[in-house]
């Protein structure tokens, strides 16, 4: 099938090195509305590093960056959020010391007529974006430091959606959560999809993201393996272009694709 | 009916707790460690009034204390921030010095002679004022900018500034004292001339209760509005009742502080008062200076808790990464905390050249230690992200009340330094102890 839409997100021919090596080399990566595209690799294999580069969190050295089909300027965390782009980043960045609405909100606080925070209507906000993710959250006055790693990643989802992100980056989502809370982050990803927001989810373990993903992108050593849509390949099948480098008949072949 | 809300409102978390202090404490949402430092302070104060044989709990003692400590109370409300984000500033009681002598500088010399507005002239206080302001605050962005952009660790810049601000204090004017200062800047030293008298100290309470009871009345509605858990009508009562009483308990002792005998018998002259027998009572009020610092200490709180400036202090604290991430440019916000704290130092400056009345190469020699170990005592995490202006406050009023017993108990200098050095240790113990607990 070929998709005749713009695309949310292009990325195309993407390469930064640091010191002498190069972590992301030639890479390029697309991502349509309410798409969930895994991106799937070793660890070093230079998806974090790609994507940073999306969320503004490194300056790429060549490439493009297309938003809807048109050029983007992507130089900071904050140039990032100007094009809807949200990142719930892998170690958790959430201010520990402050509560749950103070997180939320940090960066793009509510403020009242005379420009004072106003902590009632962000926390009253907070409540509504927090029950419909994550019902039995009550914690709303305590730091963030005192909730389990499940809460901290649902403030974390939270404080992306709230600000009604269009491309949503995932980096590892599942990774400090119990099963149960995965199952919620899963459905959660589903509504977030049926909203028409695009997803890019990153992960080294297969099992978090074939069944949530239309789509995975395999790196290795900083290049494209290939991609293909989970319904044309197996677990397997994209096990073996992670380790292997070995494209499937089902898949695309990339620039890091093995040679036969 | 209108404020009737739709859904019940959640209860108070009081509700679940029998214990009647824990179900005080509770309903109140009064801080615990806060207490705790109240407490630890009322025993200081006890104490040292019995073992100075009931010198310290007197209203002229508490009236001179409160004087004392504002300067570096003023100072500590910014070393709060600076701390909280993970920095430090050692400099501080070197730019007092510096400035101190600028100020002093300008009021003496540049701006009667050279300027020529002559010894007495009424904006004089005004123009050294700001100018004692423009060189602190610039002399912060200067170490802000080293610091935020340039990469160098606070500790480093700081410590240099300690030396190069000290070495330019001495080089303003070749090492001689200032004095005396001009006669309305002295007035932010206090002494009975700078003192706000009997009536508009009672007027201070009166404003004092009345921006308590508001703020529980608005408080209140806005959980109302929002739906939020109430406190107990009972504890809202309990804290305006305490908020009220503390400030008029205040007044009335900075009001039972008579002037000196000769003090006051001059002014009965130069008035045509005739002195009532028994002698003339003339009520100090409220010193200058410390309505200077609670006055200070009531923006920094408002700074911290209530503007993006003061979240944005407390997010980079907690995780500098996430506040980056969460696009604050965290180097900025840096480069204003020190800012502030240069801004701040020139009250302080102001305050402490006023009250000795002269700009002396060696004013606010160690007072970055005294600031610092305020805000350490007055729960001031070094590791960063945790502090208040109010405790850092009360922990200006603890290492003062210290210093001030031990003058009168008539203890070494020397043991006192010891005795100061062991209770800052002992502090933070103590501290680091509850923190264990309540995690």
């Amino acid at each position: 099938m070929l998709d005749t839409r713009t695309p949310l997100v292009e990325m195309d021919d993407i390469s930064i090195s640091f010191g002498g090596i190069r972590a992301v080399d030639r890479a390029s990566i697309d991502l349509y509305p309410g798409e969930v595209v895994g991106l799937l690799g070793h660890n070093g294999a230079g998806k974090s590093t790609l994507i940073k580069i999306l969320s503004g969190a490194y300056k790429r050295d060549t490439g493009s960056i297309r938003i809807n089909g048109k050029d983007a300027t992507i130089n900071n965390p904050r140039d990032a959020k100007g094009y809807g782009i949200e990142t719930i980043y892998q170690q958790l960045a959430v201010a520990d010391n402050v509560d749950a609405a103070a997180n939320l909100f940090l960066g793009r606080e509510l403020v009242t007529s005379i420009g004072t925070l106003d902590d009632a209507a962000m926390e009253s906000k907070a409540r509504e974006v927090m029950g419909r993710l994550n019902p039995n959250f009550r914690r709303f006055k305590e730091p963030v430091k005192a909730l389990s790693g499940g809460q901290r990643q649902s403030v974390a989802i939270a404080r992306a959606i709230l600000f009604n992100a269009r491309i949503l980056i995932m980096d590892e989502p599942t990774a400090a959560l119990g099963p149960q809370e995965t199952a919620q982050v899963g459905d959660l990803i589903k509504q977030l999809k049926a909203d028409g927001i695009g997803i890019f989810l990153i992960s080294h373990d297969i099992h978090d993201v074939f069944d949530l993903a239309d789509r995975v992108v395999v790196m290795k050593n900083g290049q494209v393996v290939g991609s293909a849509r989970t319904e044309d390949v197996t677990k397997d099948e994209v096990l073996g272009m992670i380790i292997l480098g070995k494209v499937p008949p089902g898949a695309t072949a990339g620039p890091g694709a093995l040679e036969d | 009916m209108a404020h009737q809300p739709a859904v019940s409102t959640a209860a108070h978390p009081s509700r679940h707790v029998t214990n009647p202090l824990q179900r005080f404490l509770a309903a109140t949402e009064l801080d615990t460690r806060l207490l705790g430092m109240v407490g630890a302070l009322a025993i200081i104060w006890i104490g040292f009034h019995i073992f100075s044989g009931g010198l310290f709990l007197t209203p002229r003692n508490l009236w001179n204390l409160s004087v004392q400590t504002a300067s570096v109370a003023v100072m500590v409300t910014g070393m709060v921030l600076i701390i909280v984000t993970r920095n430090i500033d050692l400099s501080v009681g070197s730019i007092l010095g510096l400035v101190g002598m600028v100020m002093g500088v300008m009021q003496t010399d540049i701006l009667p002679n050279q300027l020529g507005l002559g010894l007495g002239h009424p904006m004089i206080w005004v123009l050294s004022l700001a100018a004692g302001l423009i060189v602190g605050v610039g002399i912060g962005a200067l170490q802000g900018v080293i610091i935020a952009y340039l990469k160098v660790p606070a500790f480093i810049v700081t410590l240099g500034g300690y030396l190069v601000w000290r070495g330019a204090a001495w080089w303003v004017t070749m090492g001689r004292t200032v004095a005396p200062m001009d006669v309305r800047f002295q007035l932010m030293g206090g002494g009975p001339a700078g003192s706000i008298g009997f009536f508009w100290s009672w007027v201070v309470a009166a404003i004092a209760c009345v921006a308590i009871l508001v703020g529980l009345y608005f408080g209140r509605k806005q959980r109302l509005r929002f739906n939020f858990p109430l406190r107990p009508i009972w504890a809202e009562i309990s804290l305006g009742v305490i908020g009220c009483g503390l400030a008029i308990a205040a007044v009335w002792v900075a009001n039972a502080y008579p002037w000196p005998r000769r003090i006051a018998e001059n002014f009965a002259a130069a008035n045509g008062i005739t002195i009532p027998e028994g002698g003339l009572f003339i009520s100090h009020g409220i010193a200058i200076p410390v309505l200077i610092a609670v006055g200070v200490g009531v923006v920094m709180t408002f700074i911290s808790m209530r503007t993006r400036f003061g979240r944005y202090v407390f997010a980079m604290g907690g995780n500098p990464e996430a506040a980056e991430l969460a696009g604050i440019n965290t180097r900025w916000v840096t480069v204003k905390i020190f800012m502030l704290m240069g801004g701040l130092c020139a009250i302080a400056a102001a305050i402490s050249s006023a009250r000795l009345n002269a700009a002396t190469n060696a004013l606010g020699t160690l007072d970055e230690l005294y600031v610092i170990a305020a805000a350490v005592i007055g729960g001031t995490s070094l590791a960063g992200g945790v502090g208040t202006i109010a405790g850092a406050l009360l922990g200006a009023l603890v290492m003062q009340s210290l210093q001030s017993g031990m003058v009168l108990m008539g203890m070494d200098s020397p043991l006192q330094s010891i005795v100061v050095g062991i209770v800052l240790v002992f502090a933070v113990w103590l501290d680091t102890l509850y923190r264990r607990n309540k995690n």
